[in-house]
């Protein structure tokens, strides 16, 4: 029923963008179309033009079709071994995509632990938490590189640091609010009870932060990519969706870039939504109500 | 007389606040002795849940003295000696009934067989045999209530505070939790230490009732129930009933409680 009543209106949104695409790709690549007809000395008619347009070598803006079927090149025909292979470059970028957000995860977890339980931490940690984030990314990527190369790590580890320093923040903020959600109420519950700070943190306070965990996973898996991704720009890296996008705007090939960004959009919906499997399966197991189910 | 179970010394409890202090609690004397069934009455403000909380060491006193079992309400707390019952079922919305009535055991660290028996006993006293896997929000407001009772009782504790228990529910419900409380205190002869709102309440369940004052929050007067110790619904209507209410409203009236 939902699911229905959504098919059209998300269709529209898409045909709409595809009509703005379209025309933009006409007006964008017209230029060069002139000026080819005019050194040619010839004229060139709409609908030559509008053909014209859309199957360019090095389009300003590529049509979607050309980007489909250079995706279609890369990511099907080749051998996924091939440097060639978007598959390939995904990859690359994918497995510092999940070593930063594992890192990230596991050391906003233990950020927010301290912050909650010690009162040192939580005046001190949380105003350079946020510092950390003001600082430009694109400017602390390649010192990050740079610093770890010459402690002799490379490769995937200085990309996937990148991430990690991304993706610890939703993580720290959702999880301090998460553990801090338990009422009063079932505080003084525990403490009627004895039990021990383990034992509401384990009982109680880990528990109620699961909704804010997933929320926060959802954002720190998405920024990862992005973070992965930042990571390969500025090092010259040779493979990863970063590299493609790299040597796509030396070589003035749009098509190459918009098949490694729309690549890199699919990735991060799929990344996206295991997420969002994995926190409807948790809220599940722990006994949510059903949506629309009576009280 | 019986062995006391809570005595309180000229107790008092002084919150500092922005606007200077509030006296929760001043010189307040009473002694609950054991199978005692005690409600404590007043209007907002009077102290009575900051005495329950006091028993239940959740405060601590400024002055005065207090006993629970004999010894400070630290010690009580951690020989555990009381279950307390807030006025939210506060239940925990990711763990089944079984599971909420099985949490204080897993923390005072009960075998695995130990906590079955106990949850299968405690459930069936409140009545609530049967529902052991639905999760809370498949139950009622007065079902939720029961269940946090039974998580009260669960660990064997002889005092059972309870804060506004059935504050929220409606007044069918009310009567017949009530009703059902008064014969779970028959059966298991359990201290109770019973905070609420409600004149025919507070008349319907007490052997002893505190009226309670604001501003200072004291005691003003204390009532012995002659009551019966079998009480049907019906008792209610009876002019034994309605001479120990009357009283009541009195002592109520009398702290000024309505003026301000």
């Amino acid at each position: 029923m939902s699911a229905k009543g959504k098919t059209i209106p998300v269709l529209t949104v898409i045909s709409v963008i595809v009509v703005i695409w379209y025309a933009c790709v006409v007006w964008m690549n017209a230029p060069f179309e002139y000026d080819k007809a005019e050194r040619a000395g010839t004229q060139i008619g709409f609908s030559q033009l509008v053909s014209n347009t859309m199957s360019q070598q090095r389009p300003v803006l590529p049509a979607i079709h050309q980007i489909a079927d250079e995706m279609y090149k890369t990511i099907v025909l080749k051998n996924i071994t091939s440097k060639r292979s978007l598959v390939y470059h995904a990859w690359i970028t994918l497995s510092a995509t999940l070593l930063g957000f594992a890192l990230g995860t596991l050391l906003g977890i233990l950020l927010a632990v301290g912050i909650v339980h010690n009162r040192a931490m939580d005046k001190s940690v949380m105003p350079w938490v946020i510092t950390s984030q003001t600082i430009p990314i694109l400017a602390i990527a390649p010192m990050i590189i740079v610093v770890l190369n010459a402690i002799g790590l490379s490769g995937l580890l200085p990309k996937a640091m990148i991430s990690t320093y991304l993706s610890f923040f939703p993580i720290v903020v959702g999880m301090v609010k998460g553990l801090r959600s338990p009422g009063q109420a079932q505080l003084d519950l525990m403490h009627t009870y004895s039990a021990s700070t383990a034992q509401i943190f384990w009982k109680l306070r880990w528990p109620s932060s699961m909704p804010y965990l997933f929320t926060s996973l959802k954002i720190a898996i998405a920024i990862s990519l992005v973070g992965a991704i930042v990571g390969e720009l500025p090092t010259g890296a040779v493979a990863g969706l970063g590299a493609r996008l790299l040597a796509g705007s030396y070589y003035g090939q749009t098509i190459q870039i918009w098949s490694a960004l729309f690549t890199a959009a699919i990735l991060a919906a799929v990344l996206v939504m295991i997420v969002g499997f994995a926190h409807a399966r948790v809220l599940k197991r722990m006994g949510q109500k059903p949506e629309g189910a009576a009280t | 007389m019986s062995q006391a179970v809570v005595t309180a010394n000229d107790l008092s409890l002084t919150f500092q606040t922005n606007d200077g202090p509030v006296h929760a609690l001043a010189g307040v004397n009473l002694s609950v002795a054991k199978g005692e069934f005690v409600s404590f009455i007043g209007p907002s403000g009077c102290g009575k849940t900051t005495f329950l909380r006091v028993i239940a060491d959740l405060e601590k006193p400024t002055g005065g003295e207090i006993k629970v079992n004999g010894v400070d309400p630290e010690t009580a707390r951690k020989a555990r000696a009381y279950g307390y019952v807030f006025q939210a079922a506060s239940l925990y919305p990711w763990r089944t009934i079984e599971r909420n009535v099985a949490l204080p055991l897993e923390i005072m660290g009960f075998s695995a067989d130990e906590m079955r028996q106990r949850i299968a006993r405690t459930l069936d006293l409140v009545n609530l045999a049967g529902f052991e896997k639905k999760y809370p929000w498949q139950l009622s407001g007065g079902m939720q209530q029961r269940a946090s009772i039974a998580r009260a009782l669960a660990f064997d504790a002889d005092l059972l505070l309870m804060d506004e228990p059935f504050g929220a529910l409606d007044e069918i419900v009310r009567d017949h939790l009530n009703e059902q409380l008064l014969k779970l205190w028959d059966k298991t002869n359990k201290t109770i230490c019973f905070v609420t709102h409600s004149i025919p309440e507070a008349v319907y369940l007490s052997t002893k009732i505190v009226v309670m004052s604001p501003r200072p929050g004291r005691v003003s007067d204390v009532i012995k129930s002659t009551l019966p110790n079998l009480r049907p619904l019906d008792i209610r209507e009876s002019p034994e009933f309605l001479k120990i209410a009357h009283r009541v409203r009195e002592g109520l009236r009398a702290g000024h409680s309505y003026d301000e």
